[in-house]
C-alpha cells in the first residue's frame, strides 16, 4: 500500500514541507490533481460560464488529441526518452489518411488502416534508431520531426482536405453522443479507453514492469535480463501507432485533414506528460497523471479564454505551469537519501 | 593438486574429489592490447562458499562476467556440472541456473520487493487473463516475494509492496541476494555485496550469504574485504594478472599472507585446497 511507503520514514516530528514531500513521493498524482480542482474551482468563480456542460464538453474535445498524443509520450518519457515527433506524425498520419482515401481512393477503412500503419511505422524508425543505431531519443526524434513535417507538406501539396471530401468513418470521431447538454464526441471516447487500456498495461503486466525498469535504470533492467531494446522498440512503435489514431481524431476534430496544424502538438503532448507528474527522467509516473495534465492545460487555456486572458499569456501560464511541475519532481525525487 | 592435510576435516564441503558444480578452463579474453584474462581457471565446488580475490585489473570482473555470460570469452572452455556450456548473454547463464547479483545492484528502484524479485520472470495469472489479457498473478508473486524474503530471514522488510528506493542498502542487497537464491538452481555469484554497506549491514548480508549456501547453493563471492573474506568463505581463489595464481583456504593462510599474494609481494604457494 502506498500509504505505509511513506509511513516507511516520516517521523512524528517532520516538519509539514517533509511530509508533503514524502507524501507527494508515495502518491505523485496528487499534486496535478489539486492543481486540476483548484483551477476548475478558481475559474468557475471567476466566469460562471466556465462550469457548464457546453463549456466543459468543450474542454474535453479540445484535450483529445493532446491527451492522445501525450499517451504516447508518457509510455516514451517513462523509458527516460522523449519524442518531439509525436505532433508531426500524428499530422502525417491524418495527412496520408486524407491522401489515401480522397486522392488514390481506396475505402475509408482500408484508408484509416493504412494511417495507422504509417504512424506505427513512423514511430518503429524513432525506435529502430534509438535501440539500434544507439542515438540519443532528442536527436532522433528532432531529426525526424523536421522530416515528418518536410514529408507532410510533399505529400499534401500544402493543401488542406475537406471532410466533406472523405468517407464518413475519418470524420466519425468527431461526432458525438450528447449525454444532456454535455456532447461526448467518440474521439474522446476512443481517447478515455485507450488510457484505461494502457493503464492496465502498464500496471498490471510484465511489459508495463520492463517498461518502468528500463526508465529507472536500463543496465539493472538488462542485468535482470529484460530485453531493454527491445522494450524501448515497442514502446516507440506503439507510441507511433497511438500518434496515428491522434491524427485520426484531428479530422474529426477539425472536420479537415491540414498539413498546417500541429505545430505546437509536439511541446504540448510534453506539457501535459510533465504537468502530470511523469518524470522526465524515467521510471516514475503514470498514464492517469497525463491525463490529469493534458486535462490542465485544456482547462487553463479555456479558463484564461473565458477570462478574457490573450492568447499570448494563456501560453506564458502554462509555461509557468510547467516549470513549477518540473522543480517539484525535482524536490520529490531528493526524497531518497 | 591439493594435499589432504589442508583441508579441514570438520568441513565436509569440499572434496577435490567431486566434480565441480561450475569449472572455467584457461579463459581468454582480450580487449585489443590489454589482457583482461590471460588463461584463467576456476573450480567452485558443491556447497562451498568460494571467494574470489585479487588486486584491481587481476581480472576478477572479467573472470566472473565470463562465468555469468556478461562477457563472451576469446577462448576457453566453461563446465557447468561437468557439461561443456556456452553463454552468450547474461539469460543464457541465468536459464542453465546461474545466477548473479551485480556490484551495481541490479534491481529497479521505482518497483516494489515483490516486483523486483520476479523481474525479468514474472509470472501471469492461470487461464485466459493471464493468456489472452497477460494478467499479472500479483497475489501469487507477492506471497511468493514473502516466502523468499522470510526463508533468507530477512524479517525487517514488513511490506513486500514497498519500492525498493526506500530501503536502506543492505535491504536493497537483501533483495538482490533473495532474488538470485531464489530462483538460482546451480550457482550463485555476488560481485562485492558488501562493499558499499555498514558494518551491521554487512555482517547480516555474509549471513544470507551462508544461508545461502546452507540451502545447498555454491556461491562465488567477489570482495575486497579480507576480514569478510576470511570469516565466510571455505576456499579462497587468488587472482593475479588475469590468471589463478593459486587457491588457499582460511585455515592454510593468514590474511596477510593472501594478500602480499594477491599483489606480488609473496610467491604463490601451490594450491592447499
Amino acid at each position: 500500500m502506498a500509504t505505509a511507503t511513506a509511513d516507511f520514514d516520516v517521523q512524528k516530528n517532520d516538519s509539514l514541507g517533509l511530509r508533503l514531500q514524502h507524501l507527494l513521493h508515495a502518491n505523485p498524482i496528487l499534486g496535478p490533481l489539486a492543481v486540476l480542482l483548484v483551477a476548475i474551482i478558481a475559474f468557475s468563480i471567476v466566469n460562471g460560464r466556465f462550469f457548464t456542460a457546453t463549456n466543459l464538453s468543450l474542454v474535453l474535445q479540445q484535450v483529445t488529441v493532446i491527451a492522445t498524443l501525450a499517451l504516447g509520450q508518457t509510455l516514451i518519457i517513462l523509458t527516460a526518452g522523449i519524442d518531439l515527433s509525436a505532433g508531426a506524425i500524428a499530422v502525417f498520419s491524418s495527412i496520408l489518411m486524407a491522401t489515401f482515401c480522397v486522392d488514390v481512393g481506396v475505402p475509408g477503412v482500408i484508408a484509416l488502416l493504412l494511417g495507422f500503419a504509417c504512424g506505427t511505422a513512423m514511430g518503429a524508425i524513432n525506435g529502430f534508431l534509438v535501440t539500434r543505431i544507439k542515438l540519443p531519443p532528442f536527436i532522433v526524434t528532432l531529426g525526424t520531426l523536421t522530416i515528418f513535417f518536410s514529408l507532410n507538406a510533399v505529400v499534401s501539396n500544402s493543401e488542406t482536405v475537406r471532410g466533406s471530401d472523405m468517407p464518413s468513418i475519418m470524420t466519425w470521431t468527431g461526432q458525438s453522443i450528447p449525454i444532456g447538454n454535455f456532447r461526448l464526441t467518440y474521439g474522446s471516447i476512443i481517447m478515455l479507453l485507450l488510457f484505461g487500456f494502457f493503464f492496465y498495461a502498464l500496471s498490471r503486466t510484465a511489459w508495463g514492469k520492463h517498461v518502468y525498469a528500463t526508465g529507472d535504470d536500463a543496465e539493472a533492467a538488462r542485468l535482470a535480463g529484460i530485453r531493454t531494446n527491445r522494450v524501448l522498440f515497442s514502446v516507440y512503435t506503439v507510441a507511433g501507432l497511438l500518434y496515428a489514431i491522434g491524427g485520426w481524431i484531428l479530422i474529426g476534430r477539425l472536420a479537415s485533414a491540414s498539413p498546417n496544424v500541429g505545430v505546437e502538438y509536439n511541446l504540448d503532448s510534453i506539457t501535459a506528460v510533465v504537468l502530470g507528474g511523469t518524470s522526465l527522467f524515467g521510471g516514475r509516473g503514470a498514464v492517469i497523471g497525463t491525463l490529469i495534465g493534458a486535462l490542465i492545460v485544456g482547462v487553463f487555456r479555456n479558463g484564461l479564454q473565458l477570462g478574457g486572458v490573450e492568447v499570448v499569456w494563456q501560453g506564458f501560464a502554462i509555461g509557468l505551469l510547467v516549470l513549477i511541475a518540473v522543480s517539484l519532481d525535482q524536490w520529490i525525487r531528493k526524497v531518497k537519501t | 593438486m591439493s594435499s589432504e592435510t589442508d583441508v579441514n576435516p570438520a568441513s565436509p564441503r569440499h572434496a577435490a574429489d567431486q566434480t565441480p558444480v561450475l569449472q572455467a578452463k584457461g579463459l581468454v579474453k582480450k580487449y585489443g592490447r590489454v589482457v583482461a584474462i590471460d588463461g584463467s581457471d576456476l573450480e567452485l565446488y558443491p556447497g562451498e562458499i568460494l571467494a574470489v580475490i585479487g588486486d584491481n585489473g587481476a581480472g576478477k570482473s572479467s573472470l566472473i562476467k565470463a562465468l555469468s555470460g556478461a562477457l563472451v570469452p576469446d577462448s576457453g572452455e566453461i563446465f557447468l556440472d561437468g557439461q561443456r556450456v556456452q553463454f552468450r548473454t547474461p539469460m543464457d547463464a541465468r536459464s542453465a541456473g546461474i545466477e548473479t547479483v551485480y556490484q551495481t545492484l541490479a534491481v529497479a528502484p521505482g518497483l516494489d520487493i515483490a516486483d523486483n524479485l520476479f523481474l525479468g520472470r514474472e509470472q501471469r495469472r492461470p487461464g485466459p487473463l493471464g493468456s489472452v489479457f497477460r494478467m499479472l498473478d500479483r497475489a501469487h508473486m507477492r506471497s511468493e516475494a514473502k516466502r523468499h524474503m522470510s526463508e533468507l530471514g530477512v524479517a525487517t522488510l514488513q511490506n513486500i509492496g514497498q519500492a525498493v528506493e526506500s530501503l536502506s542498502g543492505g535491504q536493497r542487497q537483501a533483495v538482490a541476494v533473495a532474488r538470485s537464491a531464489a530462483f538460482g538452481s546451480k550457482v550463485v555469484i555476488l560481485d562485492e555485496p558488501t562493499a558499499a554497506l555498514g558494518v551491521k549491514e554487512g555482517n547480516r548480508v555474509l549471513q544470507l550469504i551462508r544461508d545461502v549456501r546452507d540451502r545447498g547453493l555454491p556461491v562465488i563471492l567477489i570482495s575486497h574485504n579480507m576480514p569478510h573474506v576470511f570469516e565466510i568463505a571455505d576456499r579462497i581463489h587468488i587472482q593475479r594478472l588475469g590468471r589463478r595464481a593459486t587457491v588457499i583456504t582460511p585455515r592454510s593462510h593468514s590474511m596477510s599472507e593472501a594478500v602480499a599474494i594477491m599483489t606480488g609481494a609473496a610467491e604463490p604457494p601451490p594450491h592447499t585446497a
